[in-house]
């Protein structure tokens, strides 16, 4: 693997650090006029998802992560597994709950999302930022309220609890933006 | 995919107008004290020694001679020849070149304002300091603050920074979570003093009104004479706003054979360090033997300063090209 230098670290590379793979989120050169250079760099460990803040001699380097972003789509859960698919390839990916973490709660059988692998093995699941999905459970709706003010929490067929207006109805399916679980509208069959 | 190029400045129009009547007013100050505007090269046979300083080095093709040249640093030694062959008092505004250095405050290229006021001592080149400054921000800033090394790192860190204790320095260092200190300073110093000064002290430095640190310690300057009754630091000044560095200046050193010293001890750590070997300026180290006159200078970034002018967060932010698109 590649070694990336600190005058080399830009936002959203991918490097070693105590053995864990992470992303380097900011970098920022600080030096004295006559002095010694630093680094202080705002990383990512992202088999944790903790930002840290760690600051180095300039000209110090790091080993490159094996990170990629891949495609993929979801397939199905065995109890014990997710299964992912890269498409083109039909190459089938399994990654447990510690890795799926709460894109779990968005993940319908099919749906594409990106899974990020780490020296070829699942190391975070991102879902799609815009989910359509089944109401399961939510109180009768109000005949004629269309105002959209109120709202009340609806359960959907992935297990996620989202608030909704009054007038969605059990049954229905709605579009769900992912990164803030907030309800965007009613899907039309 | 040419016009997909950006081609625009980083820059606004307007900042290049504030960027021409700061060098108007800059010019008007020095001419009103008899100071004379020069030029020197900014490619010189000779280079700085500074471990800290990275160099760009090309080659002059004269066939059959490559002649090794270097992109100044700093004007500082053509600037001291002209002193030494009777210029007086002088100033210059030019661009200086520091490989490898880009960042929020950092272009590898940039401008700077460099003078030297002949029987000046440091006091009295701090007094100037302060009136540019009066000019430069149309009295908007506060009173300025003049402070020693010593009491301002002790200030931020209850650390001396004149005497070294590897424990007392680590213990501050494990309390404020700067573990990064421990490994990457060790034993060093002067290590110490960079990475505690950068971090925990000149952010606090310089808010409200200009804030000018003199009297560091020795091992970090090499072109400052050494205070008369305290040897252990230098007649040295930096100067401070809003916790931005913009400038250093020295009682300048006179003594050619201590100056020949400090190059070699240089020369020497960028060995160790297996950095790339500069190419002494022996052309200095004659004009200082034949009698530098006993004179005080220093530099300021004027990117820098026009970055705080304009309120501004990035140097980037008031070059006409930063380095992504020079």
């Amino acid at each position: 693997m590649a070694v990336f230098s600190t005058n080399e670290f830009r936002a959203g590379l991918k490097v070693m650090l105590d053995n864990d793979p992470c992303a380097i989120i900011e970098n920022e050169f600080v030096k004295p006029g006559k002095g010694q250079a630093f680094n202080r760099v705002k990383i990512r460990n992202l088999k944790t998802g903790r930002v840290i803040e760690r600051t180095f001699k300039s000209g110090e380097s790091l080993e490159g992560a094996d990170v990629i972003d891949m495609d993929m789509q979801y397939l199905y859960n065995d109890g014990d597994y997710r299964h992912f698919m890269q498409p083109e390839s039909f190459e089938q990916y399994q990654a447990d709950s510690k890795v799926v973490g709460d894109a779990a709660l968005w993940l319908k059988d099919q749906d594409m999302c990106t899974v990020t692998l780490w020296n070829d093995a699942p190391l975070a699941v991102t879902p799609a930022n815009f989910v359509e999905l089944e109401i399961v459970e939510t109180d009768p709706g109000v005949r004629g309220d269309t105002s959209g003010g109120g709202g009340k929490p609806a359960k959907l067929a992935t297990g996620a609890v989202v608030r909704v207006p009054l007038f969605v109805a059990q049954g229905e399916v709605i579009k769900v933006d992912t990164r803030t679980g907030e309800y965007i509208s009613r899907v039309k069959e | 995919m040419q016009n997909q190029l950006n081609w625009q400045p980083s820059c606004s129009i307007e900042l290049l107008q504030q960027r021409a009547r700061m060098l108007q007013r800059i010019r008007v100050f020095f001419a009103s004290r008899n100071v004379l505007e020069v030029e020197t090269p900014l490619l010189s046979q000779a280079s700085g020694t500074d471990p800290n300083l990275e160099f760009f080095s090309t080659i002059y093709e004269t066939p059959p001679n490559r002649q090794p040249l270097f992109l100044q640093t700093s004007p500082e030694f053509a600037m001291k020849r002209l002193l030494a062959a009777g210029s007086g008092s002088i100033f210059q505004i030019c661009k200086a070149f520091r490989n490898g250095e880009a960042g929020r405050f950092h272009n590898p290229e940039f401008t700077m304002l460099e003078w030297y006021r002949v029987d000046f001592d440091l006091a009295q080149l701090m007094d100037e300091v302060e009136s540019l400054f009066e000019t430069l921000f149309d009295g908007q800033l506060g009173a300025p603050q003049r402070v020693s090394y010593q009491a301002i790192f002790e200030q931020f860190t209850g650390l001396d920074a004149l005497n070294f204790s590897w424990d007392t320095y680590s213990a501050f260092a494990k309390k404020e979570n700067l573990h990064d200190a421990i490994a990457i300073c060790g034993d060093s110093h002067v290590l110490w003093l960079d990475f505690l000064f950068s971090f925990c002290v000149q952010p606090n430095l310089g808010h409200g009104g200009l804030c000018l640190v003199y009297g560091y310690h020795a091992c970090q300057s090499s072109l400052a004479r050494l205070n008369s009754e305290n040897p252990l630091i230098t007649e040295r000044v930096e100067v401070f706003l809003n916790g931005v560095e913009l400038g250093n200046g020295y009682h300048e050193l006179t003594d050619a054979a201590e100056q020949n010293r400090r190059f070699e001890t240089e020369i020497q750590l960028r060995k160790t360090a297996s950095l790339p070997m500069p190419t002494k300026d022996e052309r200095l180290l004659a004009a200082l033997g034949s009698g530098l006159p006993n004179c005080a200078g220093i530099a300021f970034g004027l990117d820098r300063i026009l970055t705080l002018l304009a309120k501004k967060s990035s140097i980037s932010q008031v070059l006409s090209f930063d380095i992504e698109r020079a």
